[in-house]
C-alpha cells in the first residue's frame, strides 16, 4: 500500500529535496537533511555567541549553559587524554555540539534527524578514524604499529592477538557510526510506531500517548547520551593515538 | 529503509555535512571558543586577584595585630615599672619620715628626762636648805638660844648624807 508506506514509521527518515542543485552529474541538492544541518550550524553559533556576548563576570542562565558545555568538553578531554589533549579541543567540541544539536533538533516533531542516517554518522566516524590514525603515525611513526601488540602477552600469542587487535581497530568507525545511527533510528521509529496507535485506539489512545510522552523524555536523554558517547570515544581514540595503550 | 535505499542522496548528504561541519569548526575555533575561554580566564584572574588581595590584607591585619600586642606589652611593662618605682619611693620616704620622727621623739624624751633630773636636783638642794633653816628654827625654839646657821646646815647635810 503506497499511502501506508508513505506514512509508515520509516517515512520520517526519507530525504526530500528542497532545492535541487546539480554540479554536472553530481546531485548535491539542498534537502531536508541539509536544512537541519544548516539550522544546527546556525543554532550552535547563535547559542554560543549570543550566550557569551555579555562576557559577564557572574554569568546568567544562558551564559552558564554556554560555559557548562565548554567546560564539559574541556573536562572530558582532560580526563581521558590529559593536558596534551588541549589541541584537539575545538574538533571534539564541534563534533559534540554538532551531534548533540542534530539529535536534539530531531526531537522536534516534523523535523528531521540528520544523525539517523548511516552515511552521515559513518562520515563523521571516518573523519575521526582517519584523523586519529594519521595523528598516531605523525606522533610515533612506525612505532604506532606497536599499538596492535598488546602489552604483557607472550610472543606465542602474537599471531592470534595481533589480528584481533587490528580487526578491533578497524571496526572502530563502524561501531562508532552504527551506535549513533541505530540509536536514533530505533528511538524515532519506536516513537512513530506508538504515536500511530494513538488515533487508531480512540479513547484508549491515551495509553500509547502517555507511553510516547515518557519515551520522548527517554529519547531526549539518549540524544544527549549518544552525543556524549561519540565525543568520549573520540577522546579515547585520540588518547590511544597519542599515548599508545 | 531510506537510509540504505536513497543512495542517490548520499553525495548531497556528505557535501552538506562537510560544508556545515567545516564552517562550524572554523566558527568555533576562530570566534566562539576563544571568546568563552577569555571569559573564563578573566574570571579566573579576577578570583585569583581577589584571593591574593585577601591574603595580603590578612597578613597586613596580622602584622597590625602583632604591632598592637607588642605596644600593649611594652605599655604594660612600663606601667609595672612605674608602679614598682613609686612603691619603692613611697616606702623609702615613709621609712625616712618614720626614722626622723623616732629620732625627734627620742631627743625630746631625752631632753625631758634631763629637765626632770635638773628639777629634781634643784628640789633636793632646796630641801636641804629648807631643812637646815627649819632645823635651826626648831633648835632655837627648843633651846632658846640662837643657833649657828652653818652648824645647822652641817647637821642636815650629815643626816641627808647618812640617808643618801
Amino acid at each position: 500500500m503506497a499511502s501506508a508506506e508513505h506514512h509508515g514509521p520509516l517515512s520520517q527518515f526519507e530525504i526530500k529535496t528542497l532545492l535541487p542543485i546539480h554540479l554536472g552529474e553530481a546531485d548535491i541538492s539542498f534537502t531536508n537533511s541539509s536544512l537541519m544541518m544548516v539550522i544546527a550550524l546556525i543554532g550552535i553559533t547563535l547559542f554560543l555567541l549570543l550566550g557569551a556576548r555579555r562576557r559577564a563576570l557572574v554569568p546568567g542562565r544562558w551564559q552558564s549553559m554556554v560555559e557548562l558545555s565548554y567546560e564539559f568538553i574541556v573536562g572530558l578531554l582532560r580526563d581521558t587524554v590529559g593536558p596534551d589533549g588541549r589541541r584537539y579541543f575545538p574538533f571534539v567540541f564541534t563534533l559534540f555540539m554538532f551531534v548533540l544539536f542534530g539529535n536534539m533538533l530531531g526531537m522536534i516533531p516534523y523535523s528531521f534527524t540528520f544523525t539517523s542516517h548511516i552515511v552521515v554518522t559513518f562520515a563523521l566516524a571516518a573523519v575521526v578514524f582517519v584523523g586519529v590514525t594519521i595523528l598516531g603515525f605523525v606522533k610515533h611513526g612506525v612505532r604506532f604499529f606497536a599499538f596492535f601488540v598488546p602489552p604483557g602477552i607472550s610472543v606465542a600469542l602474537w599471531p592470534l592477538m595481533i589480528p584481533i587487535e587490528i580487526i578491533s581497530y578497524l571496526s572502530r568507525p563502524i561501531s562508532l557510526s552504527v551506535r549513533l545511527f541505530a540509536n536514533m533510528l530505533a528511538g524515532h521509529t519506536l516513537l512513530k510506531v506508538f504515536a500511530g496507535f494513538v488515533p487508531v485506539l480512540g479513547a484508549a489512545g491515551v495509553v500509547p500517548l502517555a507511553f510516547v510522552a515518557a519515551l520522548s523524555g527517554l529519547e531526549l536523554l539518549i540524544a544527549f547520551l549518544q552525543a556524549y558517547v561519540f565525543a568520549i570515544l573520540t577522546c579515547l581514540y585520540i588518547n590511544d593515538a597519542l599515548h599508545l595503550h | 529503509m531510506p537510509q540504505l535505499e536513497q543512495v542517490g542522496t548520499f553525495l548531497s548528504q556528505l557535501v552538506w555535512l562537510f560544508l556545515t561541519f567545516g564552517i562550524l569548526y572554523i566558527v568555533m575555533k576562530r570566534s566562539a571558543l576563544p571568546r568563552i575561554s577569555q571569559i573564563l580566564a578573566t574570571r579566573q584572574e579576577r578570583i585569583d586577584g581577589d584571593l591574593r588581595r585577601a591574603d595580603e590584607i590578612k597578613t597586613e591585619a596580622e602584622s597590625v595585630l602583632a604591632a598592637y600586642e607588642a605596644a600593649a606589652a611594652r605599655a604594660r611593662a612600663e606601667a609595672q615599672d612605674i608602679l614598682r618605682d613609686s612603691a619603692e619611693r613611697f616606702a623609702a620616704e615613709a621609712a625616712e619620715k618614720n626614722e626622723a620622727l623616732g629620732r625627734r621623739l627620742a631627743e625630746e624624751a631625752a631632753a625631758g628626762e634631763a629637765r626632770i633630773g635638773a628639777a629634781r636636783e634643784q628640789a633636793m638642794a632646796d630641801v636641804e636648805a629648807i631643812a637646815a633653816e627649819l632645823a635651826g628654827l626648831a633648835a632655837e625654839r627648843l633651846t632658846g638660844a640662837p643657833t649657828d646657821r652653818s652648824s645647822a646646815e652641817a647637821a642636815v647635810a650629815q643626816v641627808v648624807g647618812g640617808r643618801g
